[in-house]
């Protein structure tokens, strides 16, 4: 926790003058200054760090005793020395405002502090956020300030021009709650969001997701605010105090686009694997992890692999973070062959991954067409029946593998055979036709008993081919009864 | 986001000028010279309006690009123009503060465009930095991009909005409204459905209330606002047109377009500006592809003899062919070699990618017939790892047609889009599902919509108040029933002439009226919603039409004459959108 650590303080203190010392506003501001280290000078014994420990000055359940009634003290001391009416957000850039709204909202915003958004889960941690700002207001309500002075409506309405404003006097729930619903009512995002920041600032979370979860516009806004900040921390926290588990899951699954260390990610995969996802993306998940696992495994025994394999068609890229079926691919042609029992197999990533016999075939497929390697192609389809013939079958249409086979330019003799296999007679023809297999031609216009194609057909073959004779043979046949 | 208008139109040159003096004003708050910081996604727009030496002239001495890393810049001023996005702002903070520790003085500024948020500036403050930095606002709405398209640029707008739910531009949107009005006159009627648009008229009506009344003529007769998600279906079709191609393939950013050395058949690729301006473009941006390569030709041929007619002449006529002809044939010439090298390269990379296939299974999803073959064929093409957008597309389109996917497929094919590229990509499906793009279909779900709408409230009460409240933003579709009420899917078997469009259908081969044109068509026919509540009902509702802010009859007269309108997608538009809505503009004389 940011318990006691003086030495912050002061840093903070010093930097933060040096670096206003050039501001017009010399005057207003050691003024201020002076104020703001009065109050921190109060605040000491409780406290530790400048603003932040302003924000906690008030503990939740305990009477807001002396410590904030004198701080209110100095503030409105503070107040009287500036004649800004204490802007939470100054909208109206001009130099000349800069030194009190700074120094005066920081005071009661508290969050100067530099990386304070990356411990926020820490401040939040720290349940007993009621703030001080709110006490603070009240003596001054009396009146005399128009800005402070104005209903939720005209607060809103402020906001939304960009005129000074203050959120301050807003400190019953009711209250806030009320310019909250207002924001919403009228549609602005921006407004919305900075009433969010202030509700953020001055109620404890719990208050605030509890009042979120009825107000969804509000809730909606509030979660993408806190993404933008990167608070993913908070988000999860809320969305579990929401009961919207999956969404947290996810949120949570999510942060493993940011680790690029791939062992650091395997790990953090595996921490993920007991998130309450739903049973479909659990297993998902489950496989995200176990594939990265083999990856890693697989990356390192290749990296230095020597085989034959890896000589001829060096690898291009490392296979870490591919999809399920690239690794597959990659085994494929690489490992294929090798026993079910090693990680790197096909088949083994087959089983794992519960790869559809579809899905594994085009991509055995592609990988095996890809060395040129027709014996694998060729075992790929072969399914023994009980006879002991050998007969090919595929789950995808043979019209498609005879595609991926083309474009691996296989030769036409293994062409040829897939094209025979194409079920439908007139993709078959078209296929053949395409790819030239001209003893399918010829014998699909046989059994259509269709002289007139064959005839055109002989015309484009060459004289003498033996396709070309063979056509000649089947015209003379005098047995052929020709449909035309 | 884009919108869109036309010709004949009002002079949006004006905007750009506006913008400009904004920016030059603001540049000038921060005299002396300074080093100025662009966001990588405001250099194109900035482009359209100003230039470096303009910018110099206001003595901006090195332009950066905001890359989010440390900087080298020995300037003492620097100014930042950036996106009001808290990552952004983050970094500025961070360099405030090392140059801080460093004992280093500058004098920063941060402009805004076009607005500022409160959550960027208490960035700066809880840094500690507010003060050392000043803010500013250039209210850079509007981006005129042609002669009849306007657009926000603001590429955050969809996922902001209907993703996270953020309505931190409905203000935004509205706000423009409000600048285009004031330069060029109040609407006469403002037409609009779904739910941001509702807050953006309201937004812009609140500007409206408090500003002085304007007495000028107006310029738009009318206005129709339209959010993105009452028609997904649209952008998620493989777009046919010349334009749409164009967009599809090499990426139209802010009205420009990078072509490739493939297609310049050089060795470097060049940016090309896409608008009227190009004569050749203007002529077949809008064209279905089937037509665009006979154009082409043609036009190569005119080129020609053009070309040829300096063959015996003599010298005189040589000179003034020279002087009058020649260029404008040279720019001609470049043009068109340009264009035909784009056909090229497109037709290359369609037929490969099965393009027609794809189509096809478009076509039958679109009409809701063999959709177990639409199932096979996305699954082959899952399957077979070609483009991942292209499956996503199918499968969104797929859940939208069919008003969720049956849950034995949606798993099944998630699961095999997930192993074929890659399991992160959990998140797409979760974050399409919260837009309602990709749907499991609840179990025994064929009830009809209604009864199950009621059952949904039933089985959720148990889920909690909360999910339903979150879910209900993502709609349902209802795709099927509006599609035969508004005829959007032409009788299939009928014969469709590309070459003389009959209907807006022609920009999807004839086989799908964008149901957002077909809406805006209808409105624009009925002057309302009149007839149409059904329809708007299946879209959720939220339609309204106001009789806007110039109420004199006299006024309204004149402006029904104009008959421009002017219309705003809330989330953005394709430009296939854009071609059906020119051509309704033509087809019914009227100029959008």
């Amino acid at each position: 926790m940011t318990r006691a650590k003086p030495e912050d303080d002061e840093y903070w203190n010093s930097s933060k003058f040096k670096a206003f010392t050039f501001d017009d506003e010399d005057d207003e501001f050691s003024q201020l200054k002076e104020s703001k280290r009065a109050v921190n000078s109060i605040l000491v014994d409780d406290d530790d760090e400048d603003e932040e420990d302003v924000e906690r000055v008030s503990w939740s359940g305990e009477p807001v005793g002396s410590i904030s009634w004198s701080v209110k003290e100095t503030a409105s001391s503070i107040r009287s020395g500036s004649e800004q009416s204490f802007p939470k957000i100054d909208t109206t850039p001009s130099l000349s405002k800069q030194g009190s709204g700074y120094s005066l909202s920081s005071l009661f915003k508290a969050k100067s502090k530099p990386g304070a958004f990356q411990s926020f889960s820490e401040s939040f941690s720290d349940t007993s956020s009621r703030t001080y700002a709110p006490e603070l207001r009240k003596p001054k309500s009396g009146g005399k300030d128009v800005v402070s002075d104005l209903s939720p409506e005209e607060t809103v309405r402020r906001m939304q021009k960009g005129r000074a404003f203050s959120l301050e006097k807003f400190c019953s729930l009711q209250d806030k709650l009320l310019l909250l619903d207002e924001a919403v009512a009228v549609y602005d995002g921006n407004v919305i969001t900075a009433v969010l920041i202030f509700l953020k600032k001055s109620l404890s979370k719990e208050i605030l997701f509890r009042e979120l979860m009825a107000r969804d516009v509000a809730l909606r806004h509030y979660v993408h605010y806190l993404k933008e900040m990167g608070e993913q921390k908070l988000v999860v926290e809320l969305l579990k105090a929401l009961g919207r588990t999956e969404d947290m899951a996810l949120m949570h699954y999510k942060e493993h686009l940011n680790i690029k260390d791939e062992s650091r990610r395997r790990d953090f995969l595996k921490s993920c694997l007991s998130l309450p996802f739903s049973q479909d993306d659990a297993t998902h998940v489950q496989d995200h992890y176990t594939l990265l696992e083999r990856q890693i495994i697989i990356e390192a025994s290749d990296k230095k692999a020597v085989a034959e394999i890896f000589k001829k068609f060096p690898r291009k890229a490392s296979i870490l973070n591919m999809p399920i079926i690239t690794t597959l691919y990659y085994s494929c042609f690489y490992h294929y062959g090798e026993s079910e029992g090693t990680f790197s197999s096909p088949s083994n990533i087959r089983k794992t991954f519960r790869i559809s016999e579809k899905q594994y075939i085009l991509t055995a497929l592609g990988a095996r067409a890809k060395l040129k390697s027709w014996f694998d192609v060729d075992s790929l389809f072969n399914t023994k029946n009980w006879l002991g013939y050998t007969k090919k079958r595929s789950p995808i249409g043979f019209h498609r593998v005879v595609d991926i086979l083309h474009k691996n330019s296989a030769p036409v003799q293994v062409l040829q055979e897939y094209v025979n296999l194409i079920d439908d007679p007139d993709l078959k023809l078209s296929g053949a036709l395409k790819y030239k297999c001209h003893d399918i031609v010829i014998n699909t216009y046989r059994d259509l008993k269709d002289r007139q194609q064959l005839i055109v057909y002989r015309e484009k073959l060459e004289r003498d081919s033996p396709e070309y004779r063979k056509i000649q043979e089947l015209l003379n046949n005098v047995q052929i009864r020709w449909k035309n | 986001m884009a919108r869109r208008d036309a010709p004949g139109l009002p002079d949006f040159s004006l905007l750009k000028r506006l913008a400009r003096d904004q920016l030059i004003f603001l540049l000038e708050q921060l005299p002396g010279k300074k080093d100025l910081f662009i966001d990588a996604d405001l250099m194109s727009p900035l482009d359209r309006i100003a230039n470096v030496t303009i910018l110099k002239q206001h003595e901006v001495d090195k332009l950066y690009k905001v890359e989010l890393k440390p900087i080298v810049s020995s300037s003492d001023q620097l100014c930042f123009l950036i996106r009001p996005r808290i990552q952004t702002v983050k970094w500025i903070s961070d360099l405030v503060n090392s140059d801080k520790v460093a004992g280093r003085f500058r004098r920063y500024k941060i402009i805004f465009t076009p607005q500022k948020f409160y959550a960027c500036e208490t960035v700066l403050e809880e840094q500690g930095v507010y003060g050392d930095v000043t803010t500013d606002e250039w209210n850079f709405y509007i981006l005129p991009l042609d002669d009849d398209i306007l657009s926000l640029e603001l590429p955050e707008f969809f996922r902001d909005n209907f993703l996270e739910g953020d309505q931190r531009w409905v203000t935004t949107a509205g706000s423009a409204l409000h600048l285009l009005q004031s330069v060029y006159g109040s609407f006469s009627k403002v037409y609009g459905i779904g739910r941001f648009a509702k807050m953006v008229y309201e937004s812009w009506r609140e500007l409206m209330e408090e500003g002085e009344q304007r007495t000028r003529q107006p310029e738009f007769a009318k206005v129709f606002l339209i959010d993105r998600d009452v028609d997904f279906v649209t952008p998620l079709c493989s777009q046919v047109v010349y334009e749409g191609l164009v967009d599809d393939i090499f990426r139209i950013k802010c009205g420009s377009v990078e072509f490739g050395p493939n297609v310049t058949s050089s060795d470097k690729s060049i940016k090309v500006m896409l608008n009227s301006q190009d004569k050749v473009f203007d002529e077949i941006r809008n064209e279905h592809f089937s037509n665009v390569f006979g154009f082409l030709s043609q036009k190569a041929k005119n080129l020609q003899t053009a070309y040829d007619k300096r063959r015996g002449m003599d010298i005189q006529q040589m000179k003034a062919f020279v002087a009058d002809e020649l260029k404008g044939l040279k720019q001609e010439h470049r043009l068109l070699s340009l264009h035909i090298g784009a056909s090229e390269s497109m037709m290359k990379k369609k037929t490969k990618q099965d393009f027609q296939e794809l189509l096809k299974t478009e076509h039958s999803l679109l009409e809701g017939f063999e959709i177990c073959e639409c199932i096979t064929h996305i699954e082959e093409h899952i399957n077979r790892q070609v483009s991942m957008i292209d499956s996503l597309r199918l499968l969104c389109l797929l859940s939208i047609t069919e008003n969720g996917i049956l849950s034995k497929d949606y798993k099944s094919l998630k699961a095999q889009y997930l192993q074929s590229y890659g399991i992160e990509h959990l998140l797409t499906f979760a974050n399409l599902r919260q837009l309602g793009l990709l749907e499991e279909q609840q179990a025994g779900e064929t009830l009809t919509v209604m009864e199950s709408k009621v059952g949904k409230l039933v089985t959720d009460k148990t889920v909690g108040k909360l999910t339903d409240a979150f879910s209900s933003l993502a709609k349902k579709s209802n795709f099927r029933a509006l599609s035969k009420r508004l005829a959007l899917v032409p009788k299939s078997g009928e014969e469709y002439d590309l070459r003389v469009p009959r209907d807006m259908a022609y920009v999807f081969s004839g086989a799908y009226i964008p149901l957002s044109c077909k809406l805006i068509e209808q409105v624009m026919e009925r002057d309302g919603w009149t007839g149409l509540e059904e329809v708007a009902r299946m879209l959720n509702g939220q339609e309204f039409a106001v009789t806007g802010g110039c109420s004199s009859s006299e006024a309204r007269n004149k402006t029904d004459a104009q008959r421009i309108v002017l219309v705003m997608f809330l989330g953005g538009c394709t430009y296939s959108e854009i071609s059906a809505l020119r051509f309704l503009g033509k087809e019914r004389g009227k100029i959008f």
